[in-house]
């Protein structure tokens, strides 16, 4: 059973989060997490765009935050995004990871730790390598990875070295990965 | 025994589906140990922060597992020190956050001018750019000759750099361009001496600040201020924590007093929101004394 959900974009992100939250049924209910390299002067207009093309609340995580089915929550910008435990969400201004603040590999990570073979982890388009190491975190600790077929991502450099270092459960074109989620929460 | 073996792959660690919650088991025991052969007590840190310093260490110095670490840490005094280092994250930055300090300026910079004698605490000061920055603006009001500035930590090391006051060259022109936005009206450059790579700031701004080791954990009240800055300290600390060391402010706090958060840090959700009023939200500034 899947408990929550990471998804980590950079380059090409907004579209793509975009295209496949859009794509989730009304109701879904699984707590979706999200690290997008992203400028604070962007993040706002971006948010409530979405929460006006999806069915979900859409906001940046607050510090200790208790998250709710329903609800997808990004990293503010410059702050890393990290699962504290089953119920909440903590930020960090540590050093960047992989030249980022957030990082990917942050949230991925630290979400394997707590939801284990519980999570489920989406990695996106990007032109760095973040979020490789979170892939294989999540799959080291028993959870689903699915990584976008970097054929279909506008920059292939991150689906590719995530793809290099770890064996994800699913390498699908960004057009599926809404309805694999879909299959996969049901379950 | 794993952890000889000094050849362990970066990044390969033991940890996995099979035994994820030993490693939550392994942390208790390990904090729990520290806290009692070494009296820092880390059991209320956010726990994503300290599987991530703990894991970071794990790799740095190649052990496997937390139990090889907690072994050295018990045997080996000197490494105590650098797992001390590893859990006090000390990323700061001068005038950090512009618009906090544009608001302090506007907001309560006006009410401290009142008062003939001004206190501040400035807990968590790492190696002391937050310091050097309220002294600063402290000056250009002309407020500084009255004020007392005790700035404390708890890990030694930053303290000394804090009294040094020297910093890297390389970091003014960020620092420069935050005092600007900052409402700042001279130059950065005006209160320091650059030699080399580094520069050095003025030793009459800290003048009249007290640096001093103090625990926020383990230690009391340290005086009665006026104002308590404490950013960017209580993000790695959890809830239970926040609470404890947010009435430890509270008991500092002279009525009327301010305190300083930082910009992702609230008193909302926790047992002081109702004792402290907003004076900004955005920038995470209250006051002591229930909204009326
Ligand atoms: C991220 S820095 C914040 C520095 C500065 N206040 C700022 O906002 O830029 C956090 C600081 O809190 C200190 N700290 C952490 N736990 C502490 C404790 N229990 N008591 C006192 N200081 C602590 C660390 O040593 C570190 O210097």
């Amino acid at each position: 059973m899947i408990r929550a959900i990471v998804i980590g974009a950079s380059y090409g992100g907004m579209e793509a989060i975009q295209a496949i939250l859009a794509n989730l049924p009304e109701n879904f209910k699984i707590p979706i997490f999200i690290v997008l390299h992203i400028g604070s002067n962007r993040i706002d207009a971006y948010l409530s765009t979405l929460n006006k093309k999806t069915f979900f609340t859409v906001k940046e995580a607050e510090e200790k935050e208790e998250f709710v089915a329903g609800t997808v929550y990004f990293a503010p910008p410059n702050y890393h995004l990290q699962v504290e435990n089953y119920n909440s969400l903590s930020l960090s201004t540590d050093e960047k990871v992989n030249f980022s603040r957030p990082s990917i590999d942050v949230l991925f990570e630290t979400a394997s730790w707590v939801f284990q073979k519980e999570l489920l982890g989406i990695l996106l388009t990007g032109s760095n390598s973040d979020g490789a190491l979170g892939m294989k975190s999540i799959h080291k600790f028993g959870g689903i990875s699915i990584v976008e077929d970097p054929e279909t991502a506008v920059a292939k450099a991150m689906p590719l070295s995530c793809i290099q270092l770890s064996k994800p459960d699913y390498i699908l074109p960004l057009q599926q990965i809404a309805g694999k989620i879909t299959e996969l929460a049901i379950k | 025994m794993l952890s000889e073996n000094n050849d362990l792959p970066v990044n390969d660690l033991v940890y996995g589906a099979d035994n994820g919650d030993l490693f939550d088991l392994e942390i208790e025991l390990l904090l729990d140990a520290v806290n009692r052969a070494y009296g820092y007590d880390f059991r209320n840190y956010s726990k994503a922060h300290l599987k991530r310093r703990i894991m970071h260490r794990l790799k740095m110095s190649s052990l496997a597992t937390v139990t090889d670490l907690q072994k050295k840490l018990l045997w080996e005094k000197n490494f105590y020190r650098t797992f001390l280092q590893d859990l006090s994250i000390n990323v700061t930055e001068m005038f950090r956050d512009p618009s906090f300090y544009k608001v302090l300026r506007e907001k309560v910079i006006p009410v401290l001018s009142t008062y003939a004698h001004i206190k501040v605490w400035l807990a968590g000061c790492s190696t002391g750019e937050e310091v050097y920055s309220l002294a600063i603006l402290l000056k250009e009001e002309g407020l500084l000759p009255r004020t007392r500035i005790y700035a404390t930590d708890f890990n030694k090391n930053v303290l000394e750099t804090a009294k040094q006051g020297i910093y890297k060259k390389q970091d003014m022109e960020l620092y420069e361009s935050n005092y600007n936005k900052s409402g700042g009206e001279s130059n950065l450059s005006d209160y320091y001496t650059a030699k080399y790579g580094s520069v050095m700031f003025d030793k009459s701004l800290a003048k009249n600040v007290v640096f001093a080791d103090h625990n926020l954990v383990t230690d009391g009240v340290f005086a009665e201020v006026n104002m308590v800055f404490c950013r960017n300290v209580l993000i790695y600390f959890d809830k239970i924590l926040q609470n404890k060391v947010l009435n430890l402010f509270s008991d500092s706090l002279t009525n009327n007093g301010f305190l300083c958060l930082g910009t992702k840090e609230s008193i909302r959700f926790t047992q002081l929101e109702n004792s402290f009023s907003v004076i900004d939200k955005k920038n995470k500034i209250y006051k002591k004394g229930a909204v009326k």
